[in-house]
């Protein structure tokens, strides 16, 4: 049913692809075309680089419907290096406790399942911890 | 080696190929082999690994496939707009009827206008994929192709394969020999239909011939391939600084190894079963992306797997001065086996979605 609202989107969810204004040169996430600085028009694709930190978050133990077997699950607001907060699920925390500023980065990862096991996979970006060498 | 003159059995393309890039992945999660063992056997026996790696509630092979892909696309520095092909094998693909290869396509990056799909050929469809790269790169119908092994194991709860069956693999891009971290100088294939393992379709776990598993199966088909490239290329293993095998446990690749005339000094670089358990489509291909971590220019590497079924594909590989810079551009695999959180039976059967929750 909800099919093509899912692949449309795939380019921003898998890749974090999002827009840079050519006037004002900001970068926007999620794309919308118009820039929320200089309400200029912004259609110019922009490859975030994934790194980020923790602005702030929560843990859900009751997740909404289609969530329910990822539970409980880390939500956070996650500052961008370049700028805009998107929010997303932290993953891999393994017994790593989550802290403001924390710093992470993106992974594309299994989101839900569209209804049952029957139902198509939807994946997307997450983030985790980056607390692990980072290639030089 | 004396350029080998054109064996009918190698598999050597016009245009000679390597490996451009590499890359692994192995999930966080590690259960070790005792907790196995207290849940099926009162603690009593012993496991054949230290731990396996699993995979977290939203890994498969997909999400892994990426992951390792990325770091081979950092180490070979060119933008997957460039690919030609992408191409998954595994044994635990996500969909039974829907490629894995088109997703991690999109979410490279890659363009449309490629090949993709996924391979199956038990634990060697990864190094069959790379052996359909070398065609279609070494024909000039592609200048860099994208291949990966990579599986989250499966293995019947309480059977020996659960001490063992692990989650993890690895990614190569193939390409042109005078852009390669590695050359690939040849390969050779060897099949026979064996009835050594298998799952039929809508099956969750795989069933084994236990009689079938070690001598007429493993043994013969890897050391009829590694045999066989050894004596085309009129090569000996001591022209090998590294060898890497198909790795169900640490056992099969030691004495395989050493009946084909290897010594442990070549072997252990790049046995990992010990600590991540046996990855499948993933395990000699992981195995070669943490020798090539440490390679020198120069050293030679034989590879060979082995897929149930059966068969097993071997390479001879030569590394070239470009390891020198391309290796630190992505995490090591020793990095990704250092990132590890135990977790209980519990826990992996939540994991590994053996807890029926409707
Ligand atoms: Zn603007």
């Amino acid at each position: 049913m909800e099919i093509p609202r899912h692949w449309r989107i795939n380019p921003q969810r898998y890749e974090l692809i999002g827009e840079e204004c050519p006037h004002c040169k900001i970068k926007i996430f999620p794309p919308r075309d118009v820039c929320p600085n200089c309400g200029g028009e912004a259609k110019e694709e922009y490859t975030f680089s994934g790194r980020g930190e923790v602005y702030s978050f929560t843990t859900l133990y009751d997740g909404p419907a289609g969530f329910e077997e990822m539970t409980p699950y880390t939500v956070a607001l996650v500052k961008l290096e370049e700028g805009p907060v998107v929010t997303a699920q932290l993953t891999d925390l393994g017994s790593t406790g989550v802290e403001i500023g924390m710093p992470v980065e993106m992974v594309t990862r299994r989101i839900r399942s569209d209804g049952d096991e029957r139902g198509m996979l939807i994946y997307g970006y997450k983030f985790r911890p980056v607390g692990f060498t980072t290639a030089k | 080696m004396a350029a080998p003159e054109k064996s009918p059995l190698l598999l050597i393309p016009d245009r000679q190929v390597g490996f451009i890039g590499y890359g692994a992945y192995v999930p966080r999660y590690r259960l070790p082999g005792s907790a196995v063992s207290h849940i099926w056997r009162f603690g009593e026996s012993g496991s054949p690994v230290k731990e396996k790696a699993v995979a977290g509630l939203d890994e498969d092979v997909i999400t892994m496939s990426i992951e390792a892909a990325r770091n081979a696309l950092a180490r070979a520095g060119i933008p997957a707009r460039e690919l030609r092909a992408v191409w998954v094998g595994s044994e635990s693909h996500p969909y039974a009827v829907k490629p894995s290869g088109t997703v991690v396509a999109e979410a490279l990056g890659a363009s449309s206008s490629i090949s993709a799909g996924d391979w199956q050929f038990a634990c060697k469809a990864g190094t069959e994929a790379i052996v359909a790269a070398m065609g279609l790169v070494g024909s000039g119908m592609g200048r860099y192709a994208l291949a990966i092994g990579m599986d989250t194991a499966q293995g019947k709860p309480g059977d020996a394969l659960e001490y063992t069956a692990g989650s993890g693999g690895a990614a190569y891009i193939v390409g042109p020999a005078d852009e390669a971290l590695a050359v690939i100088e040849a390969a050779y294939s060897f099949v026979s239909d064996t009835p050594d393992f298998w799952r039929r379709q809508e099956q969750k776990y795989p069933e084994h011939g236990q009689r079938f598993t070690g001598d007429p199966a493993y043994f013969k088909h890897i050391q009829a391939a590694a045999e066989t490239l050894l004596r085309e290329t009129r090569t000996t293993p001591a022209d090998y600084r590294y060898a890497v095998f198909h790795q169900p446990n640490p056992k099969f690749p030691q004495r395989a190894g050493k009946a084909l005339g290897f010594n442990d000094e070549q072997i252990k670089d790049g046995l990992l079963v010990p600590v991540i358990g046996n990855t499948y489509a993933g395990a000699a291909l992981i195995g070669l992306t943490a020798v090539l971590d440490i390679a020198q220019p120069g050293d030679r590497v034989l590879v060979t797997s082995f897929g149930s079924g059966a068969g097993s594909d071997a390479f001879a590989l030569r590394v070239t001065d470009a390891i020198l810079e391309r290796r630190g551009k992505a995490r090591s695999t020793a990095d990704y086996i250092t990132r590890r959180t135990e977790i209980d039976y519990g826990t992996y059967v939540r994991f590994r979605g053996k807890l029926a929750m409707r």
